[in-house]
This record gives structure tokens, C-alpha cells and sequence, in this order.
């Protein structure tokens, strides 16, 4: 079947879609887009985390069917153009490489994803920066198998502290 | 395989009539896995999650109606005054994005005896509703769950909703599992005081081919429980609920956890919470007088 959508604010269709075909396979396998990671396939890893309609789930348990006229943005999706009309590193992008939040790097496009929705959630939306127990609870569905939890947390506050900044007006 | 996506409830039930063996998915946080691992290859997929009416939740009656697609995430946010067991037991549920997608009506409709939102269901005498385009019928939750995954569900019925009735005294929800999220719990159980009616509800999950109650714990504790509000329940009377509690049970040894692990947890689970809802019970009572 021929399902037809939006990923990272463009049109897409998607032709020749086995009806269970999942959405991670669909933006792996036939848009070209890598980012979302396939690793568990049952929701248990959170590596292929996405934006359906502006709510994080897994793209291994979205039939691709259920995303046809709707709106997904990927990890590929985060970093936006500046005004020079260069595309530069989200905020939460640029604290995980300062951080040195990524280790061998599969599971950090979930971790990117699920990280952006707390900071929109929060600091972004002048909650100020989340404590650690809101930002644990917020990935608790992204693992990371190298372990590299504590710097995962010290991107997370380093990009929240920099967005709260800007939201309220201070430094950032 | 097909793929039916109706967009009215009316074309989801008429497209359930005419193919009895669609999967209806909704989160797909348990249908997707299955076909994700090759372990089940449905003739269709029914997707209701164009469907508005699932989604919605409000007042019926006496009665608070839940959509079958109502999300975790959803009942946590706004429901927790109106269902405070199956918000709490919501919130236990995997992760922030399984919460997000997966529903109460998928709970429902897998029928896992692990499921989170069963135990809640079953303790406040929940009724689930089933409709076909024969009709609509209300079963109480106490007989809907038939056997290991089994339903009282009839193959050209859709679960429409839940209907929980109000609060009439507290609700306590206990899980065990190896961490505090992404976890398919070990043993869980739910417990529901009902201070009009002076009656006592439970639910059992993962100990057991289906979701179960533990009925003479309930008998037990509707007697000895002090309903006026003035005096905690006695040690030995606690001691008593638990072990009625665990008796209640039919657990099998597996991956998860032992036979005798689930039956003690499930005690200490009932202990718990007979504590926390005495507590919140003498709190309210007090609150009253």
C-alpha cells in the first residue's frame, strides 16, 4: 500500500508498504532517513524514538499505516537553520558532544528525541530546568547499553540550564 | 494483509462485522510487537486511532466513561481524582513514550493476567463496553476475563470503553518488579475501599492465568475494617489480609519470578496497601467529622 505523510516538515510518500510494516522500517528502509535506530523492536530500548503529531513514541510500534496525513519529525529533524540559512545543531544536540554524552552512539537519536520533549516541556516552556528525578523519569525508556548514563544527565542539565536561560530572557 | 482504517465508529464496527479476524490496533505497543517478532500474521489490521469517540473520556451516569483509546499518559494528567488506582497503576507503566501510545482498551484486549490496568479495574468493580453493529452491552469486569488471554470479548465486538464508578473512599496500587520503569511486573495488586457501601475490592495481576480478586480477602476485611474511622486495622488482622490475599492467587514459577515469590510479594503488597488506605481513610474521615 501507498501511504503518504510528513517527516521533518516535508511531504513524503512511501510506496509498496506491507500493511504491518512498522514506521521505523518505513523511514529506514524507504525514506533514507537512519537516524531512528532499530535495536529491540518491542519498545524496550527507545533508540528509535520519534515525534508522532508532537508526542514521542517508538517508531518500531507505529504501523506505518497510522501515520498516513500525519506529522513525524526524526532525530534528522532537531537541528534547524540558523539565519545565515546554515543548519546547525539543536541546543540538546550540542550539550551531548560537549558533554561527551555519546559513547559507541546507538541509543543517543532516542535519547536526543525523548531529551528535546522534556526541554519543551520544561525549560522551554518557562518551567525553568528540570531536577534530576524529572529528567530520569523522562528517559526511563531510553537505555543506553555502554552505560553512560551520568553524562547522558550532564547534557540533559547543561542543555536545560542554556534553554531555560534564553526563554527567560538571561544569558544563555 | 490488509489494512482497514476507519475514520467513524460506525465504519470501525461495520469493518469488525465483515472481518471477525482483524486485529484492532490502537498504541500497537503489543500488536506491533507481535508482528515485528513474526509471531502472529492477522489476515487485517483494524486501525481505530482515527476514531475520535475512543479517545474521549467524561461523565456517564454515576459513572466515569474512559475510552478504550485513552493513553497512560492522558489518564495520568487528568484522571487521577477520578481514578486514583488506575492512575497510579498508569504511572507504572513502561516508559514515557509506551505511555503515550499504549491504551486501556489494549490492556483490555490482550487480556495479559500482567497487564497494569487490570488490577485497578477489577477493584473498583469496573464494567468494560462492548459493542458490535448487533449492539452495545456492558460487562462487569469480574466476568470478562475469561481465561489465559481469553475475553469475554465476541470476535465481531470492539471494546468502546470502560466505565469506572466515582471514588468512594481510597485506592492504593502496588507493583513489584526489578526496576521502576520499562517493567512487566512480577506480581501487582490493587486494593479499593468503598466507605458507602462499607465493601472492600481487590485485583491480583501476574499471579494467575487471568487477572484475578481475592474474594475472601475482601469478605475478610469488610468485616473487620473499623468503616467508622477511628482505629487502624489491628496487626494480626493486617497479617490475616495478606495471607488471604496470597492465597487468592494461582502464580506459576517462570521467568519473572517463582511461584512462592509472587504469593509472598502479593502479601506484602496487601499489607501495604491496607495501610496506606486505612491511613487515607482515617485522614478523610476526620477531614468529615
Amino acid at each position: 500500500m501507498r501511504v503518504t505523510f510528513e517527516v521533518n516538515g516535508e511531504p513524503v510518500t512511501a510506496d509498496d508498504v506491507w500493511p504491518g510494516e512498522s514506521l521505523l522500517y518505513v523511514l529506514r528502509e524507504r525514506l533514507g532517513l537512519p537516524g531512528s535506530k532499530n535495536a529491540c523492536e518491542q519498545g524496550e530500548c527507545g533508540s528509535c524514538t520519534v515525534y508522532l503529531d508532537g508526542v514521542t513514541a517508538c517508531a518500531c510500534l507505529v504501523a506505518a499505516g497510522q501515520c498516513a496525513g500525519r506529522s513525524v519529525r526524526t532525530v534528522e529533524g532537531l537541528a534547524e537553520a540558523g539565519p545565515d540559512g546554515e543548519r546547525r545543531l539543536a541546543a540538546v544536540q550540542e550539550a551531548f558532544v560537549e558533554a561527551g554524552a555519546v559513547q559507541c552512539g546507538f541509543c543517543t537519536p532516542g535519547l536526543l528525541v525523548q531529551a528535546d520533549d522534556l526541554l519543551e516541556r520544561t525549560a522551554r516552556a518557562g518551567r525553568g530546568v528540570p531536577g534530576d528525578p524529572e529528567i530520569r523519569e523522562a528517559l526511563a525508556g531510553n537505555l543506553c547499553r555502554c552505560t553512560g548514563y551520568e553524562k547522558i544527565l550532564d547534557a540533559v542539565r547543561l542543555a536545560a540550564a542554556r534553554e531555560a536561560g534564553t526563554t527567560e530572557g538571561g544569558a544563555a | 494483509m490488509d489494512f482497514l482504517s476507519p475514520s467513524t465508529w460506525e465504519e470501525a464496527l461495520a469493518a469488525k462485522s465483515e472481518h471477525p479476524d482483524a486485529v484492532p490496533i490502537m498504541g500497537g505497543t503489543d500488536v506491533m510487537v507481535e508482528l515485528n517478532f513474526d509471531r502472529r500474521r492477522p489476515p487485517a489490521l483494524l486501525d481505530l486511532t482515527r476514531v475520535p469517540e475512543l479517545t474521549a473520556w467524561g461523565p456517564d451516569g454515576p459513572h466515569l466513561r474512559l475510552g478504550a483509546g485513552v493513553c497512560y499518559t492522558d489518564v495520568i494528567a487528568h484522571l487521577g481524582d477520578r481514578a486514583p488506582a488506575l492512575a497510579q497503576a498508569s504511572r507504572s507503566v513502561a516508559s514515557p513514550q509506551i505511555r503515550n501510545r499504549g491504551t486501556v482498551g489494549g490492556n483490555l484486549g490482550g487480556a495479559s493476567p500482567a497487564g497494569d490496568a487490570h488490577p485497578p479495574l477489577l477493584a473498583t468493580g469496573a464494567e468494560v463496553e462492548l459493542a458490535s453493529v448487533r449492539g452495545v452491552r456492558r460487562v462487569p469486569i469480574r466476568e470478562f476475563y475469561v481465561g489465559f488471554r481469553q475475553t469475554a470479548r465476541r470476535p465481531d465486538e470492539l471494546i468502546a470503553a470502560v466505565l469506572l464508578p466515582a471514588p468512594r473512599g481510597p485506592q492504593a496500587f502496588s507493583k513489584i518488579g526489578p526496576r521502576n520503569a520499562m517493567v512487566i511486573s512480577v506480581a501487582s495488586f490493587a486494593l479499593a475501599l468503598d466507605g458507602d457501601a462499607r465493601t472492600v475490592g481487590t485485583g491480583i495481576g501476574s499471579a494467575g492465568p487471568t487477572p484475578l480478586r481475592a474474594p475472601d480477602a475482601e469478605r475478610f476485611l469488610a468485616e473487620r475494617f473499623d468503616w467508622d474511622g477511628g482505629t487502624p486495622p489491628a496487626p494480626a488482622d493486617v497479617h490475616k489480609f495478606g495471607e488471604l490475599v496470597a492465597e487468592a492467587a494461582r502464580p506459576i514459577d517462570d521467568v519473572r519470578g517463582s511461584a512462592a515469590y509472587r504469593r509472598r510479594s502479593l502479601a506484602v503488597m496487601a499489607r501495604r496497601a491496607l495501610a496506606w488506605t486505612a491511613t487515607d481513610y482515617r485522614e478523610g474521615t476526620a477531614r468529615c467529622a
